[in-house]
């Protein structure tokens, strides 16, 4: 187990480190200078100078990769250059949002789609599982911003009944939580159709295991048998199951802020692009990237734990 | 090819997606017969009206016709889905092929690019790219195809390597075939099932992703129609009119539906084991 823990975290910051560097090709090979494209059309010679000597776009490719990741250990992500603040306290003072929204979406659509799973899967192939089966694919195919434009739509313009756009104000608890509402179901509502089938499916298998057989016949209650020993097993795929969603989690976030003009990682990295910043991107899309990466590393290793069998394959 | 129609249609929610799948596929291919309006003629004087016999869907803020706008833009959602995924399925089974069959050195460099490719959430890849080399209906594509890649690599790589042992191809290799033969007369029609299932299962998903690129400005370029930009028409105009919003929906849902139920019938035709896959 440590010899596949050590690979697999060192297969992780592998991942993140070649994702940097990729980032940071991207970004040298296309055409035209950073600096001039973030200073725009009008800049005069000598402030596209200071400017890449700002950056540190002065020096050899291989160079500013190596120093971008030494300032990282040191906690330095760079400074913005529109705003002259560091990065990393621009990145973290998002954070927060964004993790609130997505733990909020995955525990809302936990506590719908694994009861919904179970009771589908305990009424097989009756009206209700294949209604519940149907409305679970028509919540995983829609897309996240449709859904957020349409309860943008209705509960935020037409009825009124939530807040549209912002996170509320600090401080105020109940506030914050209005706010939290729609873009979480915006992002969650798929979740709910994903996590229902994925129950029903593993609930399926485990009512027909052995130990499921004997419990029966020792005469224990349905209920007992269902809550204590079937879905407790069936549950599990699901956290892993979230930890590699992570990716869509984070690109639902993304256009779900965007919708409700939410602050959050997502629109940093929407409006540090479409402003050319540069270092906000490169440290925005840093922290999402270790998020998922971590994330995706974590439900290898309790999937590893749990099976061994996977400690064998990498 | 009839039969496979036949027991498509007997499952009803195969018939639905079939049915949902020709509706698009028909009416994107003669969306300049049937739309009524040009879709980027401009029309001030008939802006923002709800639908009518006039304009079956409405109009947007500059008066064009919302239901000739949606016709054409099931062409650009259509285009972009076949040729990134076509292109992507031939890069993926030959990458996956050699991450299979060759030395053990490659298979773990492209097994290490695939899963920084996949590291990158797609749509933060796309908005970085978008930024850089600009927005445009080829950018989608080129980025659908990159993220797309490792998906049917690594099918086709797990699929290699456990028949890369199977006696016959052990066999075939004693008599003295080259590895292109073995590749492509044996292991390739045995990959094939799978990656045509796990293909429109991933149609939905880029058409998806087409409209959400739009939707944020960064796919087509105005005033081509396409249902993420009739979508970002809506959200501007939420306090006047629902109805840009509304039109750009649902065409979108329908399909990605649609696609998903005809993906899920024809898995449960060709292959039954993973019917409980997912």
């Amino acid at each position: 187990m440590l010899l596949y823990f050590i690979k697999r975290v060192g297969l992780g910051l592998l991942i993140v480190m070649l994702a940097v560097t990729l980032l940071f090709l991207m970004i040298h090979l296309v055409p035209g200078d950073p600096a001039r494209i973030l200073l725009g059309p009008r800049a005069t010679p000598e402030l596209i100078a200071s400017m890449s000597l700002q950056l540190g776009l002065d020096k050899p490719l291989p160079v500013q990769i190596m120093m971008f990741f030494a300032n990282l250990f040191t906690g330095d992500m760079g400074m913005d250059v529109i705003t002259n603040r560091p990065v990393a306290e621009i990145v973290f003072g998002q954070l927060p949002y964004t993790l609130s929204l997505i733990f909020t979406a995955i525990i809302g659509a936990s506590l719908i789609g694994i009861p919904l799973g179970c009771y589908s899967a305990l009424n097989r192939n009756t009206l209700a599982d294949r209604v519940v089966g149907i409305l679970s694919v028509a919540c995983i195919t829609t897309p996240a911003f449709v859904v957020a434009l349409y309860s943008l739509l209705i509960f935020a313009v037409h009825l009124q009944w939530f807040p549209a756009v912002g996170a509320g104000e600090k401080g105020d608890f109940w506030d914050q939580v209005s706010h939290l509402v729609l873009p979480a179901f915006a992002i969650g509502l798929s979740w709910v159709g994903y996590l229902s089938r994925l129950v029903r499916a593993s609930m399926l298998e485990v009512m027909g295991e052995n130990h499921i057989r004997t419990a029966r016949a020792y005469g224990l209650p349905e209920r007992v048998v269902v809550f204590r020993y079937a879905l407790k097993l069936a549950v599990l795929p699901t956290v892993t199951v979230i930890g590699v969603g992570m990716g869509f989690l984070l690109s639902a976030a993304l256009f779900t802020e965007i919708v409700f003009a939410r602050p959050g990682l997502g629109k940093l990295i929407f409006d540090s692009i479409s402003t050319r910043n540069y270092p906000v991107v490169m440290g925005s899309v840093l922290i999402s990237t270790i998020l998922f990466v971590v994330s995706t590393t974590l439900s290898d290793l309790i999937n590893a734990w749990l099976d061994p069998r996977i400690r064998a394959s990498l | 090819m009839l039969q496979v129609i036949r027991r498509i249609c007997s499952d009803p929610l195969g018939l639905i997606g079939l049915v949902l799948v020709v509706v698009l596929v028909v009416s994107a291919a003669l969306a300049s017969v049937i739309a009524p309006y040009d879709p980027i003629a401009l029309n001030i004087i008939d802006r923002l009206q709800g639908p009518s016999f006039n304009h079956l869907l409405g109009t947007d803020q500059l008066g064009r016709d919302l239901f000739s706008r949606v016709l054409y833009g099931g062409r650009v959602a259509l285009k972009v889905a076949l040729i990134s995924i076509s292109i992507a399925l031939c890069v993926g089974v030959v990458l996956g092929m050699i991450a299979g069959f060759g030395p053990r050195w490659l298979d773990n460099i492209i097994v290490l690019l695939f899963d920084t490719v996949r590291s990158f959430p797609t749509v933060m890849f796309a908005l970085a790219t978008v930024a850089l080399v600009g927005p445009s209906l080829s950018t989608v594509i080129v980025i659908i195809v990159i993220t797309s890649i490792p998906t049917y690599g690594r099918v086709v790589r797990t699929q290699t390597l456990t028949m890369k042992t199977n006696e016959y191809i052990q066999a075939e290799r004693v008599m003295g075939a080259s590895s292109f033969r073995i590749l492509s007369v044996h292991l390739l029609p045995n990959v094939v099932g799978p990656l045509f299932i796990l293909a429109s299962m991933d149609i939905p998903t880029v058409i998806a992703l087409e409209a959400g690129l739009s939707f944020l400005g960064m796919g087509v370029k105005p005033p081509t129609p396409s249902w993420g930009s009739i979508l970002n028409d809506g959200y501007n105009l939420i306090r006047n009119t629902p109805w840009p919003i509304i039109a750009g929906s649902i065409p979108l849902v329908l399909v990605t539906l649609g696609f998903t139920f005809l993906g899920e019938s024809l898995r449960d035709l060709i292959d039954p084991k993973l019917r409980n896959s997912l």
